[in-house]
């Protein structure tokens, strides 16, 4: 396997320009001679298939919920960072690079990254010209806060619902499109696997999932914006739906799978409350703007919140980290809750919880401020738990957010296969190791607005792409395969329910490929999965048919991916012995407890390549070249 | 605590559905109602026998996928919550549940709690955008918005899409839902070019997919989980009326219905 970044050479400012003029065009007559299949609907996939449909091209476009506007990019809340430097306070596009790579534990593409920034600030205008409404400030200017971590105010946003308008904004270009005929929409429509034609990706195949109908589909390339693979841990704060089934399949086809154990965790979630837990639900970061976290000083302390005096309150990341505080990024902020909860000072039932206590803003502020920042998640907090957090202290707990990992693609965003393009969260990304906040919907929306609609223009002009039908053989193939798997799924009817061996899989992650890792730890895990997948293959009972619409069946097939999917991400993690930004290996940590990069071993992609289930995969190095910023020890102290 | 469920079970959109009634004896407060129903589930599976199809996805509250009629209201009994940021907590032991689709004539049932809903995607088709392509817009600053206009656009734009409106309506109406989607965009600067061609296509396409009139029940306003207000219809209608006739005598679809 052959890994080449396709970096442009010149200086760090000038790369994409050049780039983009040295890239191949496709003549406007032409375009409608292409057809583009683009896998999921969220920011990166609408927005994607809107802009390529506006360009000529034809586009299909899948989503396996009832309607695109609901991927999973709907529930992000805080914002979209943007150098656009509106307050005036020492922002810039090199600003918000360095801060992106330095969040991400230098463990990104320099290129990549710069563009990225260099390209957040036609954000922020496309979607405002599309009508999402962000905040306004009384002038009719657009408001900005500072978000979790940054010292400049850049990010913008739409009340508590950010990620909804802009996929609101990206879904209504793409509903034109098919209003126009330029974009076909299958909804409710899952792709299975990709289909390889000499070499080169040339279609996909679908399971319509109202009435079973497996599809062949044909295209000239394929885009895959499928989001990321969180649910292998069962409990998260992703959508239900969400799963790694098509990135999966295109690894299993040859795709290089790029730094799969770099998971995020999301320090303020609200903690589990029971066995019937079936998701785990994120608050806002942005309550860390004004909310103190705390623990009580004593082990074992069971007294209610308002009972403990403030001398007994450890404020923990006030303490350690005094620069940065109740802001300090996620990773550092989500490692010291479990540290101070497994010290056995954690709160709440089963003491998996930490404070986040607004008595002093509301003081400071008065309710009514407080009530008109955060008044919305306020109520979810107490429809969620039951109580009222202007009286008692929020409780939250860390949770598995965001996958910074993907699948491996160089810098006109296609993977080492030709002609397959994976766009925001699901290809492994502009975030290193840790994604800042509100930077996810800034990459997802440059993926699909700004990157890809030149570069896969370069593609189809470059490659010779001799024309494929459905009839090809390698559609027959693949689509048997896919048939033999659902099948096979629905003739086990053995005793536990797809649901039971998620919840186990997902226990032995958390457990041993969360927050914290370590070499043994990894091992059992690579011993336990096998086992839990064959005992799946042996044992799970999907009831029903596969020709009308069964959300057993759909689960079932989504889980045998995640159950050989779980293995390649302990294969990462054992084999990265450094800690870096969501990675954390207790081996590798200073004496205070800090994370400890290895830059000399690890400053590098590791991209990795399937043999076989159950077998270990190759790993193939990336090495990164860092020309304009200094590898520093990332201190918020 | 224990509670009875009475659920509607259908196989598809062309079989005839029917009430089932189900013991849920297991249910803690702290579960949310889409727990209570994947713990019936886990048991029907189990038994051998066809879980309950319903549809549901981020679960807080956001992504307008789950849509169940609970004892008769549209995401049950607690305001402005969605089904599945509805709590056990908000029900006590003995209850007797019924639970159903959302039930309308242009959202036909997949499979018992599960509708097709992709009506409300047509009416976007139809005109709920602004027509620019990615490009080079003007900067984001170039066109100052009262933070009244701005924050008023954003209140119909909280809409989530669920169709709790349509499910509570008497006539089946999707007046809340495309309201909110035309006084959004042409409330701001940025929609005035398409405001009149805007509203009159998507009332047509309402029309056009068999939604039911607005007659004032404003019981869509009681059930919308975001909480948007009737006060868009209004101001729908009034641009409706507004467009008509500026549009003259000729342009017309012919076919006004809605307002």
């Amino acid at each position: 396997m052959q890994l080449n970044a396709k970096i442009p050479a010149g200086p760090l400012e000038d790369k994409w320009d050049q780039h983009r003029f040295d890239m191949k065009l496709v003549n406007p007559a032409n375009k409608r001679k292409y057809t583009v299949l683009v896998v999921g609907s969220g920011l990166a996939g609408a927005s994607a298939a809107a802009s390529l449909a506006e360009l000529g091209y034809n586009v299909k476009c899948f989503c396996f919920q009832d309607s695109p506007r609901r991927a999973h990019s709907i529930a992000a809340q805080g914002g979209i960072n943007a150098a656009k430097n509106y307050q005036n306070d020492g922002d810039s596009v090199r600003r918000l690079f360095y801060d992106t790579i330095k969040g991400g534990d230098y463990r990104a593409r320099e290129a990549n990254v710069y563009r990225l920034a260099q390209v957040s600030v036609n954000i922020i205008d496309q979607c405002v010209a599309q009508g999402v409404p962000f905040a306004r400030e009384y002038g009719g200017v657009m408001a900005n806060r500072s978000f979790g971590g940054a010292q400049v105010s850049r990010t913008f946003y739409a009340r508590g619902q950010t990620g909804q308008q802009l996929l609101l904004g990206a879904y209504s270009a793409l509903e034109r499109q098919i209003g126009l005929k330029k974009v076909a929409m299958y909804s409710r429509c899952e792709m299975l696997d990709i289909v390889l034609v000499d070499g080169k990706a040339r279609g996909i195949i679908t399971r319509d999932l109202i009435n079973g109908k497996i599809e062949r589909h044909a295209g000239d390339a394929v885009v895959l914006a499928t989001g990321g693979y969180g649910n292998v841990f069962y409990l998260s704060t992703n959508a239900k739906g969400c799963n790694v089934t098509a990135s999966y399949r295109a690894y299993k086809r040859g795709a290089a799978f790029a730094n799969p154990c770099f998971t995020q965790i999301h320090p303020t979630c609200i903690p589990v409350a029971g066995d019937h837990q079936s998701k785990l639900t994120l608050m806002s970061e942005s309550l860390r703007n004004d909310g103190r976290i705390w623990v009580p000083k004593k082990a074992g302390d069971t007294r209610a919140a308002k009972d403990i005096p403030e001398s007994e309150r450890d404020y923990y990341l006030e303490r350690k980290y005094p620069s940065f505080g109740n802001l300090s990024p996620r990773d550092i902020s989500s490692r010291a809750a479990k540290e101070v909860c497994d010290e056995g000072r954690g709160v709440g039932p089963g003491g998996l919880g930490v404070y986040l206590d607004f008595a002093d803003s509301i003081k400071r502020l008065g309710k009514n401020m407080i009530a008109e920042r955060y008044g919305n998640l306020f109520e979810m907090y107490e429809r969620i738990t039951g109580e009222n957090p202007y009286e008692v202290p929020m409780r939250i707990y860390p949770a598995v957010h965001y996958t910074m990992g993907g699948l491996w693609v160089d810098y006109n965003l296609m993977s080492n296969i030709e002609g397959l393009h994976v766009l925001g969260e699901a290809n492994f990304s502009d975030h290193g190791a840790n994604r800042l906040g509100a930077s996810a919907l800034m990459q997802g929306l440059a993926d699909g607005y700004f990157i890809l609609p030149y570069t896969i223009g370069n593609y189809i002009a470059g490659a010779k792409l001799n024309p494929v039908t459905t009839d090809h053989p390698a559609f027959a193939e693949t689509e048997r395969e896919a048939t033999n798997q659902i099948n096979q799924l629905l003739q086990i009817n053995g005793k536990r329910s797809v649901d039971d061996f998620h919840r186990e899989l997902g226990k032995v992650m958390w457990d041993y490929c969360g927050m914290a890792r370590n070499d043994a730890g990894l091992r059992t895990a690579l011993e336990r999965i096998p086992q839990i997948r064959e005992e799946f293959w042996r044992d799970v009972r999907v009831p029903g048919s596969g020709t009308y619409f069964n959300q057993e069946l759909e689960k079932a097939g989504r889980l045998a991916d995640f159950l050989e999917f779980a293995e390649l991400m302990c294969h990462d993690a054992l084999m990265r012995t450094e800690s870096c930004g969501g990675h954390f290996r207790t081996e590798s940590q200073t004496e205070d407890g800090e994370a400890k990069r290895d830059d000399e071993n690890f400053t590098f992609v590791a991209a990795w390549e399937y043999k076989g289930v159950g077998t270990k995969p190759t790993m193939h190095k990336e090495v990164l070249e860092f020309e304009n910023v200094h590898l520093s020890t990332r201190s918020y102290k | 605590m224990k509670l009875k469920l009475h659920i509607w079970r259908q196989d598809n959109a062309k079989t005839a559905g029917k009430m089932v009634s189900y013991d849920a004896n297991h249910v803690s407060p702290d579960m949310s109602f889409l727990e209570m129903l994947d713990v019936l589930n886990q048991e029907l599976i189990t038994k051998g026998d066809d879980p309950v199809a319903f549809d549901h996805d981020c679960r807080e509250g956001i992504c307008g996928a789950c849509s169940m009629v609970i004892n008769g209201i549209p995401h049950g009994p607690q305001r402005a919550t969605t089904t599945c940021q509805l709590h056990m907590r908000s029900f006590k032991d003995g209850d007797e549940v019924y639970i159903e689709p959302w039930r309308a004539e242009p959202f036909p049932v997949i499979k018992d709690l599960a509708v097709d809903r992709a009506a409300l995607d047509r009416i976007i088709a139809a005109g709920g955008f602004i027509s620019v392509g990615t490009g080079a817009p003007p900067d984001g600053n170039a066109i100052p918005i009262a933070k009244e206009i701005s924050d008023l656009a954003m209140d119909a734009a909280a809409c989530i899409g669920c169709g709790a409106c349509v499910a509570a309506c008497p006539n089946g109406s999707a007046m809340l839902f495309t309201a909110a989607k035309v006084s959004h965009l042409n409330l701001l600067p940025q929609g005035e070019p398409e405001k009149d061609q805007r509203v009159i296509n998507m009332v047509a396409q309402m029309d056009a997919e068999g939604f039911g009139n607005c007659t004032n029940y404003a019981e869509c306003q009681a059930a919308c989980p975001k909480e948007i207000s009737i006060q868009f219809i209004a101001k729908m209608n009034r641009d409706l009326i507004r467009a008509k006739l500026r549009e003259g005598n000729n342009a017309g679809s012919g076919k006004t219905g809605g307002a």
